[in-house]
């Protein structure tokens, strides 16, 4: 039993300790503290039947936890009208039931229950949904541990007394999905990874066009990830990635599941975006990248979700579909305090050929940058430019 | 999520509301600043938005590389720089207005006279790591 098995358990785990009786946030305690221990003895003892076993040790933990309170009575009555617990035993099978994906999707609208914060929504929902361990998300974020069970320990006194009166909103835990999946991966695990796992997971769950299309999203992202870097660490634009070092598979399953979607006619912005990286991920060089057709798309996009960053993605394309000039009449409607509005400026005005003003849209635009890849890569931009104006000048003047 | 460091400056921030040398504060007024300090910070811990903290000594030198086979070679400590960098906390919240929210009631830490000392913290986003994945 891998470590990746047990996870999956965690759900359906809280799915059943809930059900016989505790409510979502001691049901959540529970079995975290059932997973931590399954973590230091399944290795070396593991159980025949793992759920049989969380179920077991979460239910001891939550009757522990009871007692600990002094108000076992006053608790138990609550339990009695569910079955009560028949123990089971290391290897024997257990009488558990594998719960439905009705109780993964129950702990997705949980964990992203609207009045959550954001960060609140995206650790309870790694934890809970994710079987992740309180340690493991605090690695991820780098922040201390103590912090990130507090924070899960504040977001689940909110949704623990709420009733789940809002089924419509998909839209949340798709928010809290994607967040997910852009905090990226650092250290030992990986988020984006986590959030494709769990985007699976809901999508068994629900049958619903956008969650296909956040699916096939970042998973063709994700499958363009390791041209992203070089081995240095240095960020390679998507126009010079190797594209022999995408991942195929996963771009042939995205684009099946997004031609699924798109084919029951509600149209959303995670599938106007997935469709819009499909056409990134089948053009078979950059230069090859059918631009018109992607910018139809991002003209869909302002339609469905206008914003200031959907409207600056779309002048880059325009760039490409119609010239720099076009782009950069588009760009002056754009306000300057839009994040890489100076880095696409830089990169148009680099293509009309006025270089001594992109080489100094390049060094402001990594000043402005807000992660230290993308600063460096423009940095690189802005010397690259500098040492080519510089060698031009040595060249064509009189020698010094 | 974004982490940010509030920067506390014992001389070089522009000149707070309720401005004087703790020195001339009473002992009461010393602890009730300490206090709040404490509490603000476990109040940072228990809501899950504490990273670190820490003071830092007056004292400081400059230190740079003196070559191949060489020590380092110092300078100062001086003693009157211009800005001096008192302590900090890095902070990790949901956005930049709960960062400034976070500064300003750091900086309403009671000081003389029991009024809060108003004084100008320094707030500096942490760049990320990582690259968004649908970058």
């Amino acid at each position: 039993m891998d470590e990746h098995h047990l996870r999956e358990l965690v759900p359906a785990t809280i799915a059943i300790v809930r059900r016989r009786g505790a409510d979502f946030a001691e049901a959540e305690d529970a079995v975290q503290e059932a997973l931590l221990q399954a973590v230091t003895t399944w290795a070396h003892d593991p159980p025949r039947d793992p759920l049989g076993w969380l179920v077991t040790t979460s239910w001891r933990r939550h009757l522990d936890q009871l007692r600990a309170e002094d108000a076992r009575r006053r608790r138990e009555e609550r339990a009695a009208p569910h079955d009560p617990v028949s123990a089971t035993g290391w290897g024997e099978r257990s009488d558990v039931t594998v719960p439905t994906t009705d109780d993964t999707l129950d702990l997705f609208f949980l964990c992203a229950h609207p009045a959550l914060s954001p960060s609140a929504a995206t650790a309870l929902t790694l934890r809970a949904v994710g079987g992740l361990t309180t340690a493991q998300i605090a690695r991820a974020h780098l922040v201390p541990e103590a912090t990130m069970a507090q924070r899960i320990t504040r977001a689940k006194r909110s949704p623990a007394g709420r009733r789940l009166d809002a089924p419509g909103d998909i839209a949340t835990v798709l928010r809290v999905l994607y967040l997910i999946f852009n905090e990226g991966y650092g250290g030992d695990l990986d988020l984006s990874a986590e959030a494709i796992r769990l985007a699976r997971q809901l999508n068994l769950a629900i049958d619903h066009p956008e969650v296909a299309g956040l699916l096939a999203l970042m998973l063709l992202h994700h499958a363009r990830r390791p041209a992203r870097f070089t081995t240095g660490g240095a960020l390679v634009p998507l126009a010079q990635q190797d594209r022999a070092l995408w991942d195929g598979t996963a771009i042939r399953e995205a684009v099946g599941i997004l031609q699924g979607a798109l084919a029951r006619d509600a149209l959303g912005p995670y599938q106007v975006q997935a469709a819009i990286a499909a056409l990134h991920a089948d053009a078979p060089s950059a230069s090859q990248t059918d631009w018109v057709q992607i910018l139809e798309w991002y003209d869909e996009l302002m339609l469905l979700a206008p914003s200031p960053v959907v409207a600056l993605n779309r002048v880059v394309a325009l760039g490409e579909a119609d010239g720099p000039r076009a782009a950069l009449l588009e760009l002056d409607t754009i306000p300057s305090s839009v994040p890489r509005r100076t880095a696409t400026e830089a990169h148009l005005r680099e293509r009309t050929g006025e270089l001594e003003t992109a080489a100094g849209l390049y060094a402001q635009a990594a000043r402005e940058a807000d992660t230290v890849p993308e600063r460096d890569h423009l940095m690189r931009q802005a010397a690259r430019l500098r040492t080519h104006l510089g060698q031009e000048r040595g060249g064509d003047g009189p020698v010094l | 999520m974004a982490k940010y460091l509030l920067l506390k400056h014992y001389r070089g921030a522009p000149r707070g509301v309720n401005d004087h040398p703790m020195d001339t504060w009473t002992p009461e007024e010393v602890d009730a600043h300490m206090e709040y300090m404490n509490d603000f910070a476990d109040r940072l811990q228990e809501s899950g938005e504490f990273v670190t903290s820490g003071a830092l000594a007056d004292e400081g030198l400059w230190v740079r590389y003196g070559g191949e086979g060489k020590p380092p070679v110092t300078d100062g400590p001086f003693a009157e720089t211009k800005d001096l960098i008192a302590g900090g906390m890095v902070i990790d919240v949901d956005s930049r207005e709960r960062a400034l929210e976070l500064a300003a009631e750091l900086s309403a830490a009671p000081g003389k006279d029991g009024k809060p000392i108003h004084e100008w913290l320094e707030v500096r986003p942490f760049l990320g790591e990582h690259l968004r994945a649908d970058g």
